[in-house]
């Protein structure tokens, strides 16, 4: 290869090479770290929340009139729910997965105020049909039996004596134990002990940006407040119509309540990812553009550089140069300036990452992505000089002879 | 001279279709990039209570836990107590206060084909629509005797009075909330802070609340939070009395003091009382009273999203991009032109000269890119509305203003002359003997 030739001949206009290798450098720090956020992003939609999102709806039921007996409202709601063809599972509760919005309480081993590390949790207030409300699989223990199941008195703050935990949640409070959870106790509050009856495989927390996503604890208590959240399971292919007729239904049953909040879990997913969906999309539209100018930058100089060379390209071809070579004299000179610039924008992309990974508490990007980086814009520089090239070897020897 | 070189600029321009388009192209799509999420952050970093940021302070107390702050390294909570929220707010050692919360209402208009819907509404004292600056429509809020008799008054925003009454006057008129009448007093002109400065707990950017009603009426009512409510140690029990005598907070607390010394005696009046709550038992942290100016706790709430941060850092890069592919654009339209130019040199024309005739040349560039580049920051904000669609409130913040327009032609306009500077160097200095020699 005639490395040695070329590169004395980019010695003599190294400003124009510099730029694009520097050019090459900075696309590729802006491509590593769009990919990373990408990747991260993309990652965190797509752990699973637990749910049967696409046989799930919820809604809830707001009471307005003063003193309406919210017990016999939401008993009567969820028999109407669970006697409905098509229903799976149906339960009143104060949130679920991908909500944004919830009840979060610390877990502690021993009973006493402070000074206690305390694990925390999402708490979810069910019935004995949680479990398969919210479709996730009891993999140790058993399910809360109704006689289990409470009304909580508004006067009242003390926490049931049962709950349900994920595997997740296991491990976080006891990282030593081998053996099985279930019987084993912790403390909500400072006082108040919970008998651990079973254990769930996956049910995340509301949260999707909290570290400790998948921490629940379910609780067999049912609320009063004039506010309930309802969480109904279909069998698969009855969502659709399950919703539009629990509505109608639901309208009619009670004038001194209104029913809200209609949606799908995968509608609620949608929400809850909204702004990391938006930012792939983003990024992805930003890389595009960005690689499109690199290229057209690279064909705009290979092309000036070709117009300014074409004497001196005639003269090789008249000495007895083959268009092959001519093709691959710009094809090594782009690779050497595309090498440059990618081993430069390895440097600033990890430098880039380590200052974002600093200011955004993002994840640091994977060693892989460089060189798959680098590669891509190997190509995208091949690519970009391959027309210019052609266009040199089409030069006519005959050129030589001529004066300009 | 200087028409002269325009003229030149823009046949040398017209003469390179190409090679210029893709200058313009770059300069405009760098411009664009940058300038749709310099938009964005501009619009999120705003403080829309600007006007009165000297006097209005938002009051924290340190009522929390002794083994841990808030909020690392020793943030006192965002919010208060109702105990701490009545104390002050009965002070009345301001020169407003406002003691206020989010919660939600049912509304049931008079209309039966109406049905009943559930709204957020806000409860505060009365002196919330003149210290914020909150402009009317019809009527006023309400005074301070209201707030002590728990007068059953609301102010409505101009969309809930346009969707419950047609937009008319409804001062005077009656309005049904879970079951008990209220009395309209007042009804805003069209009022959305961005951010909701009084408010950032939930989320900055959501429309203000579109019914309000006083503090009081809401206590005795027993109304819960809609927003955020933290508690360090569990509400005994008992129900809201309970709740309401618990160190949970909840409420948010502004202060309006006129000048500099009522700031230090309002400080040293906050101090006094924690050390006097200190002897009940309360208060176990060290003294933490703060007062901050809307800016302050705008800076300190840290609205402005993250992941406008990161795209704005990589969007100026995405411009160093563009103004370098621009710049070696240049470079080669210069070179490509050196016999010329050694030709105009021989001649006579002084440096100096070609300088300002290339430095045109660019500036037209970079105006054209910059004009193209408001489009493209327009088409960008389009994209981002339409990627978030769903959350209705995007549309406040993709709105371009005067200040962000012009600062995209200078930026466009300086970049192309920054990325001229070099390529015009090596013009002017280019020498006219070796050139022409090589011919």
């Amino acid at each position: 290869m005639e490395f040695g030739p070329i590169w004395r001949a980019m010695l003599k206009n190294k400003a124009g090479f510099v730029l694009i290798a520097l050019q090459i450098a900075v696309t590729m720090t802006i491509m590593v770290n769009a990919f990373a956020i990408m990747q991260e992003r993309s990652n965190a939609m797509g752990r699973e929340s637990g749910l049967d999102e696409a046989n799930t709806f919820t809604f809830y039921s707001a009471s307005f009139k003063p003193d309406m007996d919210i017990r016999a409202l939401v008993e009567a709601d969820l028999d109407m729910l669970r006697n409905l063809p098509g229903v799976r599972a149906a339960m009143a509760t104060n949130s679920f997965p991908l909500r944004q919005g919830g009840w979060s309480q610390g877990l502690q081993l021993e009973p006493g105020t402070q000074s206690t590390d305390s694990v925390g949790a999402a708490i979810y207030f069910v019935d004995e049909h949680g479990v398969d409300t919210f479709a996730t699989t009891i993999i140790d223990g058993q399910n809360f039996t109704p006689n289990q199941v409470s009304w909580k008195d508004p006067e009242d703050n003390t926490w049931p004596a049962y709950g349900i935990i994920t595997e997740a949640l296991a491990k976080e409070l006891f990282p030593e134990e081998q053996g099985s959870v279930v019987g084993k106790t912790v403390y909500l509050g400072d006082t108040d002990p919970v008998n651990i009856v079973g254990v769930i495989d996956r049910l995340q927390a509301p949260w999707q940006d909290w570290s400790g996503i998948e921490r629940s604890l379910l609780v067999p208590q049912r609320r009063t407040p004039e506010f309930q959240r309802y969480v109904v399971r279909t069998e698969p292919g009855y969502r659709d119509e399950l919703m539009l007729q629990v509505e109608e239904l639901l309208a009619n049953s009670n004038r001194d309540r209104i029913v809200k909040g209609m949606t799908t879990i995968e509608q609620v997913r949608k929400m809850a990812y909204l702004g990391d969906s938006a930012l792939i999309k983003i990024l992805t539209f930003t890389v595009a553009l960005l690689v499109i100018i690199t290229g057209l930058g690279i064909v705009g100089l290979a092309s000036f550089n070709v117009s300014r060379r074409t004497r001196q390209i005639g003269i090789r071809r008249a000495l007895g140069a083959t268009k092959p070579a001519i093709v691959r004299y710009f094809m090594v000179e782009n690779f050497i300036i595309s090498s440059l610039g990618v081993i430069v924008g390895a440097i600033l992309a990890i430098a880039l990452n380590i200052v974002m990974v600093e200011a955004f508490a993002l994840e640091p990007l994977a060693w892989y992505v460089i060189p798959i980086a680098m590669i891509a814009l190997w190509l995208v520089g091949q690519a970009a000089v391959a027309g210019p090239a052609r266009k040199a070897s089409n030069i006519t020897p005959a050129i030589a002879t001529r004066s300009i | 001279m200087f028409r002269y070189y325009l003229k030149l600029g823009l046949l040398s321009i017209r003469a390179n279709p190409a090679l210029s388009s893709l200058m313009v192209a770059a300069i405009a799509i760098g411009i664009g990039a940058c300038m749709t999420i310099a938009t964005v952050r501009h619009v999120m970093s705003d403080n829309p209570i600007a006007p009165k940021n000297d006097v209005l302070f938002h009051v924290q107390v340190d009522n929390w836990n002794p083994d841990d702050p808030y909020r690392e390294p020793n943030e006192p909570p965002e919010q208060i107590t109702y105990i701490d929220a009545k104390v002050l707010y009965e002070a009345g050692r301001a020169a407003r206060q406002v003691v206020s919360f989010k919660s939600d209402r049912v509304v049931q208009p008079e209309n039966a084909d109406t049905r009943p819907f559930q709204q957020n509404v806000r409860a505060t004292s009365g002196e919330f629509f003149a210290m914020f600056d909150v402009p009317f429509a019809f009527g006023s809020g309400w005074d301070q005797s209201a707030d002590l008799a728990e007068e059953h008054v609301t102010v409505l925003s101009a969309d809930m009075n346009e969707q419950l009454f047609g937009g008319a006057d409804s001062v005077g008129r009656m309005l049904t909330m879970n079951d008990e009448s209220y009395r309209i007093v007042g009804v805003l002109a069209e009022w959305t802070p961005v951010p909701k400065f009084f408010d950032v707990n939930n989320n900055p950017f959501e429309a203000p609340e579109d019914i309000y009603l006083p503090f009081s009426v809401a206590i005795t009512g027993e109304f819960g939070s809609n927003g955020n409510t933290s508690c360090w140690k569990p509400a005994g029990d008992g129900g809201y009395a309970a709740f309401l005598a618990s160190e949970c907070i909840w409420i948010q607390m502004w202060v309006e003091l006129e000048n500099h010394s009522q700031k230090q005696e309002y400080l040293q009046f906050l101090d006094a009382y924690v050390e006097q709550q200190k002897l009940i038992g309360r208060f176990p942290r060290p003294l933490n009273n703060r007062l901050s100016t809307p800016a302050e706790w705008l800076e300190n709430q840290d609205v402005v999203d993250d992941n406008v941060r990161v795209l704005l850092s990589l969007a100026v890069l995405f411009l160093l991009v563009c103004l370098l592919n621009t710049i070696g654009l240049l470079l080669a339209k210069v070179m490509r032109r050196s016999s010329d130019i050694s030709l105009r040199r021989a001649l006579g024309a002084s440096k100096s000269a070609l300088f300002s005739q290339y430095i045109i040349e660019a500036g037209i560039i970079g105006v054209v890119g910059g004009v193209f580049g408001i489009g493209l920051t327009w088409l960008g904000l389009r994209g981002i509305e339409n990627l978030y669609i769903e959350y209705e409130f995007i549309q406040h913040l993709v709105r371009m203003d005067w200040s962000m327009i012009s600062l995209a032609v200078a930026l466009a306009v300086i970049s192309a002359l920054a990325a001229a500077l070099y390529p015009t160097w090596r013009a002017c200095s280019i020498s006219p003997a070796t050139t022409l020699r090589i011919q």
